[in-house]
């Protein structure tokens, strides 16, 4: 299916897309685009099925119906040997980091190149050191997984999502659990790659304020939709009131404190509950 | 890393060498290697009335000597004798006229054919048949016969 | 009652499907394999993890298993006046059955739980997602080159088992309990085919170590990514591995010596 709006300056197409997790339908009928260049983030509460969308693009889920094109071509589609090529195009990078536990950070960065290319060893040990040096971990070539920080950890994984040159990167909740420190360097560093390498950035996060700081456009994600897309500054003013809610952070509002209870609070801890009214 | 990975292959090859010495090992000096004598010697084919117990691979033997061994135990489907070829190493030439029998190593154990090389200046050759053989004494008959001859003496 | 018969059919239905998704993975893994061709490398490190790092465990029960079955052979057949035939008793118990077969089990254990925590472990830390995300296929970087692994360690393992536990009972039988050695390995000689009994023997073991790194790489790859289902994972590819060793060796058994 050809698709001429996929060309041109959007990178990622989505459309009409939906998918279901056993009973739970997770998207019921998404329609996103994610312009090249941009840092695009892709927000929502918990459960929304980020990750899922991101498993989407890189083609390690397959939809139940819908189309989706990155680059023009729709991954969904492809045999699994074009979805590898593409697949170097693309950078992920995980919310664990996954690292490999048995490789230290050097050659956990160098996988990717020597899986893919023929570089001599020389070279590839300079592209590595160059990829460490751009996340400020040159010093840390030779310290294993487990000795990193959760931080360090992240970044060395952007190092190693970021070592084929990929048009974009996807960024699964990179900022869940960081303390302020880390999550600063890895916002201001997200934004950085970005632009110094002419990337395509996807975040998926539920971090309001630091998406919100270098995101180019977002997109919110709920009940299986994009509710709303625009600027942080348009969504912070956004008319719906959910959307206000969320961008805000505050306790209560459309989405309720309380989990719907069947039974009010009254009839269940005051009164003898279920006896008398079973509505 | 490439320090390692060379100790890695040195281990790796001396676990392979290892396996395949221990394999070359059973093969020598637990097992009779059948591959060496499958090739060389000369096979001769006997038959018997009754071979008792004996089957492949049973030794065949000049003088108490090992000279080859049972290749095939078969029937002959219109005399109803038994057909048994034996393999011979190339380093015995046996003359045309040899009898065999069938022995067994002492009261219960294995049984064996026992060649009896006689005076013809003719040697056997692949593919030959010797005719002159003895049958294995079956012990049931023998306990048959004797108790028949007990009943006869006593007339 | 119902309840009884719904519980039994959703368990047959839970088995049959396993089964075959164990299959298919199989399937995928073996069209993997001939990948293996360009990155030799890959499967020697791993014929390290499961065969060399195994030799331990294998060295020491080649040895003690040949020494107790000498021994006990030994006071069985002294009974009928035929421990003379000590060697054959042992070298075919050995090169038929205890050699694949408990090779197969000390592999079950430790190679094979191994493979099945670390695939485990991988898949639960996403580095087998991840990999997928570099645009490597797992089955042709980390499933093929184990399965590979097993394969052709196994057989190796078993005969280096098998040598060992004869050489331990000769030296109990000959060396111990005055066994005359020419009657030893004579008789042995005369009783042990290299086709019929050796080359069945190896055989079985290579049977043994493609089922044995099938069953552990699958649920490895099939654990449910955490920390308890890796650990479900690890112990059910020990226990599936030891029955399905006993039971293909049994049916191995019948078509190879019946």
């Amino acid at each position: 299916m050809a698709d001429p709006t996929a060309a041109g300056d959007v990178l990622v197409e989505i459309r009409d897309l939906h998918f279901a997790r056993g009973e739970r339908v997770l998207f019921d009928g998404v329609d996103l685009r994610i312009r090249r260049g941009e840092v695009t983030a892709i927000m929502g509460p918990s459960g929304t099925g980020k990750t899922t969308l991101l498993k989407l693009i890189g083609g390690q889920l397959q939809p139940a119906s819908g189309t989706v094109h990155v680059d023009g071509e729709n991954v969904h589609a492809l045999s699994l040997g074009d979805l590898y090529v593409l697949r170097r195009r693309m950078g992920m990078l995980f919310q664990s980091g996954a690292l490999f536990t048995d490789l230290n950070v050097f050659d956990n960065v160098a996988f990717p190149l020597h899986e893919h290319t023929d570089l001599p060893e020389t070279l590839v040990r300079d592209l590595v050191l160059l990829k460490l040096q751009a996340v400020g971990l040159r010093g840390a070539r030779d310290l294993m997984p487990a000795q990193l920080s959760g931080g360090m950890a992240r970044r060395v994984a952007l190092a190693r999502a970021i070592a084929l040159d990929p048009t974009m990167v996807m960024y699964d909740e990179p900022f869940t659990g960081q303390d302020p420190i880390s999550m600063g360097v890895l916002v201001d560093l997200i934004r950085r790659l970005n632009d110094s390498l002419n990337l395509t950035s996807i975040i998926v996060s539920h971090d309001v304020a630091e998406t919100a700081r270098i995101a180019d456009r977002i997109h919110v994600l709920s009940g299986g939709r994009i509710v709303e897309s625009g600027t942080p500054e348009a969504l912070y003013a956004s008319e719906s009131e959910w959307v206000r809610q969320f961008m805000h952070g505050l306790p209560d509002g459309p989405v309720p404190f309380h989990y719907p209870a069947a039974v009010g609070f009254d009839d269940d801890l005051l009164g003898d509950a279920g006896s008398r009214r079973a509505s | 890393m490439g320090r390692n990975r060379r100790l890695i292959e040195i281990w790796v090859g001396v676990f392979v060498a290892l396996g395949f010495a221990a394999l070359f090992g059973l093969a020598m000096q637990v097992s009779n290697v059948q591959f060496f004598d499958a090739r060389e010697g000369y096979e001769v084919e006997l038959r018997f009335e009754n071979i008792g117990g004996l089957r492949a691979r049973a030794p065949v033997t000049v003088g108490g000597v090992r000279v080859g061994r049972v290749a095939e135990v078969g029937l002959d489907a219109n005399t109803y004798e038994a057909v048994v070829r034996v393999r011979i190493d190339d380093t015995y030439q046996l003359p045309e006229d040899t009898s065999a029998s069938i022995y067994t190593s002492g009261l219960l154990g294995e049984q064996y054919i026992a060649l009896d090389p006689g005076g013809l200046d003719f040697y056997l050759q692949d593919g030959d048949e010797i005719t002159l053989t003895q049958s294995a004494l079956v012990l049931e008959r023998l306990i048959g016969q004797f108790l028949y001859q007990m009943g006869d003496s006593d007339d | 009652m119902t309840d009884l018969l719904q519980r039994i059919g959703a368990r047959t239905l839970g088995i049959a499907e396993r089964l075959g998704r164990a299959f298919l993975f199989l399937l995928r893994a073996l069209a993997a394999v001939p990948s293996l061709v360009l990155r030799p490398g890959l499967v020697v490190q791993q014929i390290y993890s499961v065969g060399v790092l195994s030799l331990v465990i294998i060295v020491v029960s080649g040895v003690f298993v040949g020494l107790v079955l000498g021994l006990q052979g030994h006071t069985t057949l002294v009974n009928f006046g035929a421990e003379q035939s000590l060697g054959v008793l042992v070298a075919l118990s050995i090169v038929r059955e205890l050699g694949p077969v408990v090779t197969a089990l000390l592999f079950a254990g430790r190679a094979g739980s191994a493979l099945a925590a670390e695939i485990g472990l991988m898949k639960s830390t996403e580095q087998l997602s991840g990999m997928e995300m570099m645009a490597v296929d797992p089955m042709r970087r980390i499933i093929a080159p184990r399965l590979l692994a097993g394969f052709i360690a196994m057989p190796l393992l078993a005969a280096i088992f098998s040598f060992l536990a004869i050489f331990g009972s000769y030296v109990i039988g000959v060396g111990l309990l005055a066994v005359d050695a020419g009657a030893f390995w004579g008789q042995m000689q005369d009783a042990v085919d290299f086709r019929e009994d050796i080359l069945n023997g190896v055989i079985k073991s290579l049977a043994f170590g493609f089922v044995a790194s099938w069953i552990a790489v699958f649920e490895g790859y099939d654990a449910e990514p955490t920390s308890a289902g890796v650990s479900r994972a690890t112990t059910r590819a020990v226990v599936h591995t030891s029955l399905a060793v006993l039971g293909l060796d049994f049916v191995l058994t019948a078509l190879m010596f019946a």
